[in-house]
């Protein structure tokens, strides 16, 4: 329990700096706030509530560089009023911002070891503040391999950044879509096919997991089929939230809220409650 | 009778009549005095303004689906049990603003809400209610955020619980260990006795505030045979009891049965009206609201309780987690009785039975449990997560590695 004095539920003014079409339904914003100043620092995995003015507030993972806070970073996919909202925002317009929230990637722990980061479609927001984290401190690591996979060439985020990882001797970068026409020249199928390719020594091995439900569930399968620990997969999970502060209910998952105990946990505390519908 | 000097823990002896100047001191003391009173055939808590205003010689009856208020034989004042409303809708209001904004010329500007100065004294909460009360302390106080709108309602509170002379219809309070008797958390609590034409009150001090209020009232200190009539009425309470639940290792028992088919058959009847998660008293679920006045430049953010029997509850973009009926229901009662002792530590139920007595269809928590356990020795187990072994990793809901 910590003690506060300012009420948890009052978002900060920011203010679009930058805003950089994706996909067609997907933007990255850079955000600062408005009154000047630093921002906050955050751990990778972390997310915000973004509230958009009169139309609602909605959880959205931080996807910047946690070693530059300064520039708040999130990509956001328009599918509901408040996301689509988010998305035509355009420079020098405010939101607000209240944050950081949750339990990030475990990469502090994670020296010495190898990590697989693996994303699905958007999944690779949430991943994507891990990866700066670990390249930037690339000596203290053992392999690191990113899988990717999008539906279609067009759903590919971060596309100019992903090649420039893979120019880099040092990080194995394998990218996956589901279908494709004539003109891709890459891999088509799903995310849990490329981990044969990846290298990395099980029993020292860490993974990094975000994406769809369905394509969580088929890579967690297939790491633990490859001898990966069920402690040592973390996955970043999602659902409805309203508070972020493990007030409102709406993130329950068996035992946990997901906002406050999660949304980042190793796959064993939850494979249980994960793997059951509805609950 | 000449004021006596009381300590923590002392029981004294009020005359009834002494509760109007308790009232009158307590409303002096700035407190907004809210108690038990009728409205429009049903108990309600609201301001009480004189002793006119309790449901003097009023009872209840209640059952599954079923709340009718009855006359009395004599002239109670706290011959009823709990009414549909709780104490939450005072601590923790249904509806709450949270905060203005104003969208300006040089972007949005969120203000601060204004401070909440309501102080409020609580006449007869029994003894379940106090327990909620402290559940709900450690959802909104205990957790890694707190709620600062509860905190300052609740530290400025008042309390004057009153112990159950009767049972309720529905309720279940041995069983949870909840009542009929207060054991802490409150200012003051109170045994009604009516007897050989004497009514009074024999009163507990559980406070400082309690000893400061007590001190300014006629009392003496309680006699042997009057603590003796205080405790039979508690006990005949206990025993009068109609519904129990047996909470031996339910946590483990549902954790294993989150595929019992009872589920199914509970699912049929219930219509997901969600009256049992706002008759709650612990229940603390909410959502938020964005307005936005007509000319645009103003918006509000408003708070209001929720229910966790919509659809919309856990709509995630694509659908909603819990598309079913089964899973909804399935997601309050375990919530209650199970994950609940993992998140908080304490049971989420504290055996009001109102959930019972304002459940349209009369669908008793105490009955599904039952099921459940007589299910699962009958072979109708299924496949929860604490189906095999312990519920590996389970046990540690508030665990916050990392």
């Amino acid at each position: 329990m910590c003690s506060q004095l300012t009420d948890p539920m009052l978002p900060t003014p920011y203010q679009v700096l930058k805003r950089v079409r994706e996909t067609k339904d997907t933007f990255t914003l850079t955000l600062a706030p408005v009154k000047g100043g630093q921002g906050f620092p955050f751990a990778p995995g972390q997310f915000n509530m973004l509230y958009i003015f009169g139309v609602g507030e909605v959880p959205i993972s931080i996807s910047g560089d946690p070693d530059r806070p300064e520039k708040l970073v999130h990509t956001v996919r328009a599918v509901g009023a408040v996301s689509r909202a988010i998305c035509g925002l355009k420079k020098g317009d405010t939101l607000g911002v209240r944050g950081p929230y949750g339990v990030p990637w475990p990469v502090k722990a994670a020296p010495g070891y190898d990590v697989l980061v693996i994303a699905g479609g958007l999944g690779l927001a949430p991943v994507r503040p891990a990866v700066y984290h670990l390249l930037a401190r690339r000596p203290e690591y053992g392999n690191l391999e990113l899988i990717y996979g999008a539906r279609t060439p067009e759903d590919l985020v971060y596309r100019r950044e992903l090649s420039l990882w893979r120019g880099r001797f040092d990080f194995r970068v394998h990218v996956t879509v589901d279908a494709a026409r004539n003109g891709w020249r890459g891999n088509v199928g799903v995310v849990p096919n490329l981990i044969a390719r990846a290298r990395f020594d099980p029993e020292q091995t860490m993974a990094l997991v975000c994406g769809p439900g369905v394509m969580m569930r088929f890579t967690v399968q297939e790491l633990v089929n490859r001898g990966l620990k069920m402690e040592n997969i973390y996955v970043s999970l999602e659902r409805n939230m309203k508070c972020g502060l493990g007030l409102c209910g709406h993130c329950q998952l068996g035992p946990f809220f997901v906002c406050k105990d999660g949304p980042v946990f190793p796959y064993d505390r939850v494979r249980d409650w994960f793997l059951m519908r509805e609950v | 009778m000449r004021p006596a000097a009381s300590n923590l823990g002392d029981e004294v002896v009020l005359e009834a009549q002494a509760l109007q100047q308790l009232l009158e001191v307590l409303s002096g003391r700035g407190y907004q005095v809210v108690g038990p009173t009728l409205r429009q055939g049903s108990l309600v808590y609201d301001r009480l303004s004189s002793l006119d205003d309790l449901p003097r010689g009023w009872g209840d009856q209640q059952e599954g689906g079923f709340f009718r208020l009855r006359p009395l034989n004599e002239p109670a004042l706290f011959g009823y049990g709990v009414g549909q409303k709780s104490w939450k809708e005072f601590l923790y209001p249904p509806r709450r603003r949270l905060w203005p904004a104003r969208q300006e010329a040089h972007g949005l500007q969120i203000l601060p809400p204004g401070e909440d100065a309501v102080k409020f004294a609580f006449i007869g909460v029994h003894p379940c209610d106090l327990h909620a009360i402290a559940v709900q302390d450690k959802v909104f106080l205990e957790g890694p955020y707190l709620d600062l709108h509860y905190q300052a309602r609740r530290q400025s509170a008042f309390i004057l619980a009153v112990n159950c002379g009767h049972a309720c219809g529905t309720g279940f309070c041995v069983s949870m260990g909840t009542g009929p008797r207060a054991s802490s958390g409150f200012d003051l609590a109170l045994t009604e006795i009516l007897a050989e034409a004497r009514h009074y009150l024999v009163v507990t001090v559980g406070s400082e505030k309690g000893r400061q209020v007590i001190s300014q009232l006629p009392h003496r200190r309680a006699q042997a045979q009057e603590l003796e009539a205080a405790a039979k009425v508690v006990a005949q309470a206990a025993g009068q009891m109609g519904r129990s639940l047996d909470t031996t290792e339910i946590k483990a028992l549902l954790y294993r049965n989150y595929d019992n088919p009872r589920w199914d058959q509970v699912a049929a009847r219930c219509l997901t009206c969600g009256n049992c998660t706002l008759v709650c008293p612990t229940c603390f679920c909410h959502t938020v609201e964005d307005t936005s006045g007509l000319t645009g430049e103003q918006a509000e953010r408003w708070r209001r309780w929720d229910v966790c029997y919509t659809v919309d509850f856990s709509y995630l973009h694509g659908g909603s987690i819990r598309a079913t009926p089964r899973s909804r229901y399935r997601q309050w009662l375990t919530h209650k009785l199970a994950t609940w002792i993992d998140q908080f530590g304490v049971s989420g139920c504290v055996g009001c039975g109102r959930c019972i007595t304002w459940c349209p269809v009369a669908i008793d928590i105490t009955a599904e449990v039952r099921a459940i356990r007589e299910g699962e020795r009958s072979g109708a187990r299924g496949q929860g997560p604490g189906a095999r072994g312990q519920g590996a990793g389970i046990s540690k809901g508030t665990d916050k590695s990392n």
